[in-house]
C-alpha cells in the first residue's frame, strides 16, 4: 500500500480543521511551524510530530502548524528534502531518532544527521526480549543459554534489518562473547507479521519495542523474558543489565532543526520544546501513549547523538551491514 | 458474549442517528477516495486522525471502518473504465473489467463489481463477527514456509495471463520480477537496484507500474496508431446485469468470498494473491461457450470474481487487528494508532475489555455495507458517461487521471518519469505482443515470495527440505502442483477417452 507518503492532501485538510482543534489567544511564539515527518502518516514519528501540534496549540505555543510527510527507507528519503527545501529556516522541526541513525549508516546515504541541527531527544521506548508463550524457555537465563550454545539455531524476529531490533540481537551476542553475525535473525516487515511469527512460534524468539508487544504480554501469549532500559519498565521483568548482559538500548524520538540556522533560531527552536516538555498536557499526553520521558537537549543531546552514531556503526559493522 | 448477542448490542448502539451519519460520511468519502488515483484508505484515515480528539470512539471507529469498505467498493470503477487501478487489489479486476468497458459492456462489469463487493462483504463481515478468533488461530499456524508454498501456488496464476507465446509471457514475468527486486532489501537492509537514488530506496509502486502499463501505455500506443483522425465514441451498452450476467457472476462472487476471507486474515496475506487466484480459479471453470470471452471482449466472471476476493480479504484484514491487535495492512496500523489516542490498547483482550465498541464497530459494518451498494449502483449510470467523451478526449483524460494519481503517491517527479518511462516500455510490449498482466504478478508476487523463502532459510538453518517436511507447506505445494497440471492432465485424459471411444466405434 502507501509507503511513501504525502503532503496533508488539501481536499481533506479544511476537513479535520474544522472539527476545531481550539486556538488559544496567548501570543504564540512561533506564527507558524513547519513540521517535517520523513515518515508516514500514523507511524511513531508522525504521532510524535502530532502530539507536539496538539500540546503547543492548545497552549498557545505555536499558532499553525503544517505538515509534510515523506516516508521511506528509515527516513532517508526525507532527509535530504528537508535539508535542501529548509535551509537557514527558524520555524522548521523534522521527527527523527535511532532509526535514522541506523538507515543513514547501513544505506551509506550521503545526507545524514550531520546535516540538520540537534535541538531535543523527547521521547524513548525501550525494547523487550520475549518467546512464546508455549516456549520451552522460562527465562532470560535459558534463552542466553541457548544464544551461547547454537546462536544460528535460536531464530529471532523483528523489525528491518539493521534496525533497533537487529542492533539489539547484535549487542547481546557480543556481550555473550559470540559475534553478532552469528545471529539467526529474521526481519519482517511490520510489527504485525513480525508478532504472528512470534504468536505461532515460529521462531524461538523476538524483540521488538516494549508497547508493541506488551498486550500480548498482559494477555499471557507471548512471555518476556527482558527488558533494555537502564531500569526496569515492568516490575516483574528483570533489564538485560540485572542478568549480566551489558546492554542497554532504546528507540528515541527526537526534532531537529534546519540546516545552517544561526545560533538565535536554534536557541528559539530548544527553548520552544523545553517550555512544551515542562507542561502538564504533555505529560498527559505522554502517559496515555505510553511513552518515556527522555528528554535531553543542547550540549547533551549532541554528546548523546554521537555517541549513539558511534555504537550504531560498530554494531552494523559488525553485522556487515555498515 | 457470543456472536448473536454481540451483534444485537452492537446494532443496538449503531442505530443511532449519530452513528448512522458517521456511517454514511464515511461510506461517501471512501468511494471518493477509492475512484481518486493516488489517495488511499490509510491516508485518508490518517488524515482523518485528528478528529480523534473530538469525537467519540464509536463514532471516530465507525467513520473509518466506512472510509475502508468504501475505498475497496470505489477502486473496482476506475480499474474499469479508465484501466487505472487506484490499489493494489484491483489490479486484476482491470484485466477483464476495462476490456468489457471496451467493449460496451461497462454497465454490467460496474454492476457486477458493486453487487459482488456486497455479497463478499457481508461473506467477510459475518466471518469477523462468527469466525474471527477460530480462523485467526489458525492463520498463526502458517509460518514462512507455508507463505513461500502459497506464493508458488499464486505463481500458477501466471499461466492464465501468458498470451499465445510462453517465451514472451515469460519474458514479461521476469522483468516484473526485476522491477520487485528495487529497494532496500528487508532481510539485510541494504539497497539493490536503486542507481543511488535515494527516491528508489523504497522500490517502485506497483500501483504506478500497473496504471504505466494498462493506461499510460494504452493511451501512447492509442496515439501511435490513430492516425486517420477518425472521432470515435466507445458504445456503452446495456446498464445493469441481465439474467445471463446475474447466472455468470453468482458463483465466481461466493467463490472470490470464499477465497478472500482466509486471505484478509492471513498476517502476511493481503488482497493481492486471493484476487489473482479468484482470477486463475474463474478462467478454468468458466463454461466453455464463454471461455473465449477471457482476455479478448472481457468475460465477466474475470470481474465478478477478483473484485468478491478483494473485497472479502479486506474484511478479513479487520480480523487480526480486532482479535489479536495485529496491524497487518497499513489501514489497520493507523487504525490501531487510532484506537492508542484513546487510550485503548488494542490486543487479544479487545473483544473482552471493549465489547461494546468492538460489536458496534462490526454491526456498522454490515450497516455500511448497504450503504454502498445503494450508493453505488446508481452512480453506475453516471460513471458509464464517462465513456461517452469521443477517443482522443477520453485517453488524454486517462493520461492527465493517472499522472496527477501517480504524484499523488509520493510527490515525487521521479515517480512521474518512472510512469512514462515504463508506459513507454508498455506501449513497446502492446506493440510487440508482449502480456503485460505477467509483469505485475511477477512484480506483487516476486519480492513477497523472496522475503518468504529467505525468512524460511533462516528459521531452518538453510535446511531446504522445510518446505516438504512441515505438511502445511507440503499440502499447498501439492494443490499448486495440482492447479498447474491438474487441468492439463484432465485434459488429455478426456482426449483419451474420447479417442478411445471413437476407437471402439470404429471397430
Amino acid at each position: 500500500m502507501n509507503r511513501r507518503t504525502v503532503l496533508a492532501a488539501t481536499a481533506l485538510a479544511p476537513f479535520a480543521g474544522s472539527l476545531g482543534l481550539r486556538d488559544a489567544a496567548a501570543q504564540a511564539r512561533f506564527a507558524n511551524m513547519n513540521m517535517f515527518i520523513p515518515a508516514g502518516p500514523g507511524g511513531g514519528w508522525d504521532g510524535l510530530g502530532r502530539a507536539i501540534e496538539q500540546v503547543a496549540r492548545h497552549a498557545g505555543l505555536v499558532g499553525n502548524f503544517q505538515f509534510e510527510n515523506v516516508g521511506g527507507a528509515g527516513g532517508i528519503v526525507g532527509l535530504p528534502r528537508f535539508v535542501s527545501q529548509r535551509r537557514g529556516r527558524g520555524d522548521a522541526l523534522m521527527v527523527s531518532g535511532s532509526i535514522m541513525v541506523g538507515a543513514v549508516l547501513s544505506n551509506r546515504s550521503p545526507v545524514s544527521l550531520a546535516n540538520v541541527t540537534p535541538i531535543a531527544r523527547m521521547t524513548q521506548e525501550v525494547g523487550v526480549v520475549v518467546v512464546p508463550a508455549q516456549s520451552d524457555i522460562q527465562d532470560i537465563a535459558g534463552l542466553l543459554a541457548a544464544f551461547r550454545a547454537n546462536p544460528g539455531g535460536t531464530s529471532v524476529a523483528g523489525g528491518s534489518a539493521g534496525g533497533t531490533d537487529h542492533i539489539t540481537l547484535g549487542l547481546i551476542l557480543r556481550a555473550l562473547g559470540r559475534n553478532a553475525r552469528e545471529g539467526s535473525y529474521v526481519a519482517f516487515a511490520g510489527g504485525g507479521p513480525a508478532q504472528a511469527a512470534i504468536l505461532g512460534a515460529q521462531v524461538k524468539a523476538g524483540i521488538s519495542g516494549y508497547s508493541e508487544f506488551a498486550e500480548q504480554i498482559r494477555a499471557g501469549r507471548m512471555r518476556a523474558l527482558a527488558t533494555t532500559g537502564a531500569t526496569r519498565s515492568d516490575p516483574n521483568i528483570p533489564t538485560l543489565k540485572e542478568s549480566g548482559v551489558d546492554v542497554v538500548i532504546a528507540n528515541w524520538r527526537g526534532v531537529f532543526g534546519a540546516p545552517g540556522i544561526n545560533a538565535n533560531q536554534k536557541a528559539a527552536l530548544t527553548s520552544f520544546i523545553t517550555d512544551l516538555v515542562a507542561l502538564p498536557a504533555w505529560r498527559e499526553m505522554m502517559e496515555t501513549r505510553g511513552w518515556d520521558n527522555a528528554f535531553l537537549a543542547g550540549a547533551e543531546f549532541e554528546r548523546f547523538l554521537a555517541a549513539d552514531i558511534s555504537a550504531t556503526e560498530s554494531v552494523l559493522k559488525e553485522l556487515g551491514l555498515a | 458474549m457470543n456472536a448473536i448477542d454481540g451483534l444485537s448490542l452492537g446494532f443496538s448502539h449503531a442505530f443511532s442517528l449519530g452513528n448512522l451519519g458517521w456511517a454514511l460520511l464515511g461510506c461517501f468519502l471512501g468511494t471518493a477516495v477509492g475512484v481518486l488515483p493516488g489517495i488511499g484508505p490509510a491516508l485518508t484515515i490518517a488524515l482523518l486522525l485528528p478528529i480523534t480528539y473530538q469525537v467519540s470512539a464509536t463514532g471516530a471507529f465507525i467513520l473509518f471502518c466506512g472510509v475502508f469498505y468504501g475505498a475497496m467498493y470505489g477502486g473496482s470503477t476506475t480499474s474499469i473504465l479508465l484501466n487505472t487501478p487506484g490499489e493494489s487489489g484491483s489490479i486484476i479486476t482491470a484485466l477483464e473489467g476495462a476490456k468489457m468497458a471496451r467493449n460496451g459492456r461497462a454497465g454490467p462489469a460496474l454492476a457486477t463489481s458493486a453487487v459482488g463487493s456486497f455479497v463478499a462483504g457481508v461473506v467477510g463481515t459475518l466471518g469477523i463477527a462468527f469466525l474471527g478468533p477460530v480462523v485467526v488461530d489458525f492463520a498463526l499456524v502458517l509460518g514462512p514456509a507455508e507463505y513461500f508454498s502459497l506464493m508458488l501456488l499464486c505463481f500458477v496464476t501466471v499461466s492464465a495471463v501468458l498470451g499465445g507465446s510462453p517465451l514472451r509471457g515469460l519474458t514479461s514475468l521476469f522483468f516484473g520480477l526485476s522491477l520487485g527486486l528495487v529497494g532496500i532489501d528487508l532481510q539485510t537492509g541494504q539497497p539493490r537496484m536503486t542507481f543511488g537514488l535515494p527516491e528508489l530506496f523504497d522500490g517502485v509502486n506497483v500501483v504506478l507500474v500497473a496504471v504505466a502499463l494498462f493506461a499510460v501505455a494504452e493511451a501512447l500506443h492509442m496515439a501511435w496508431n490513430h492516425v486517420d483522425g477518425k472521432v470515435q465514441v466507445l458504445p456503452v451498452g446495456r446498464l445493469w446485469l441481465s439474467r445471463t450476467d446475474l447466472k455468470r457472476s453468482f458463483w465466481p462472487w461466493i467463490r472470490g468470498a470464499g477465497l478472500g476471507f482466509p486471505f484478509g486474515v492471513m498476517p502476511a496475506g493481503g488482497t493481492e494473491m486471493p484476487t489473482m487466484l479468484s482470477y486463475y480459479a474463474e478462467k478454468k471453470l468458466v463454461a466453455p461457450e464463454y471461455a473465449h470471452e477471457f482476455g479478448t471482449t472481457g468475460a465477466i466472471e474475470g470481474v465478478a470474481g477478483p473484485e468478491a476476493a478483494n473485497n472479502a480479504a479486506a474484511a478479513g484484514i479487520l480480523v487480526p487487528m480486532l482479535t489479536l491487535g495485529l496491524p497487518t495492512s497499513a489501514t489497520a496500523a493507523i487504525m490501531l494508532s487510532a484506537f492508542q489516542s484513546y487510550g485503548i490498547q488494542p490486543g487479544p483482550l479487545l473483544f473482552q475489555t471493549q465489547a461494546d465498541l468492538v460489536w458496534t464497530l462490526i454491526a456498522s459494518l454490515f450497516i455500511a455495507n448497504v450503504m454502498l451498494v445503494v450508493l453505488n449502483l446508481p452512480l453506475v449510470g453516471l460513471w458509464v458517461k464517462i465513456l461517452k467523451i469521443p477517443t482522443p478526449q477520453l485517453y488524454a483524460g486517462i493520461l492527465v487521471f493517472a499522472t496527477i494519481g501517480t504524484y499523488g503517491i509520493s510527490n515525487s517527479v521521479t515517480d512521474l518519469l518512472l510512469l512514462y518511462g515504463i508506459g513507454i516500455i508498455g506501449m513497446f510490449m502492446r506493440r510487440f505482443d508482449f502480456p503485460v498482466a505477467p509483469v505485475i504478478i511477477g512484480m506483487i508476487l516476486g519480492p513477497m515470495a523472496e522475503q518468504a523463502l529467505r525468512q524460511a532459510m533462516t528459521i531452518s538453518e538453510g535446511d531446504w527440505t522445510t518446505f516438504v517436511t512441515r505438511p502445511g507447506s507440503l499440502i499447498i505445494l501439492i494443490l499448486a502442483a495440482l492447479a498447474l497440471f491438474g487441468p492439463r492432465l484432465y485434459a488429455l485424459a478426456t482426449r483419451r477417452r474420447r479417442t478411445a471411444a471413437t476407437a471402439s466405434v470404429d471397430s
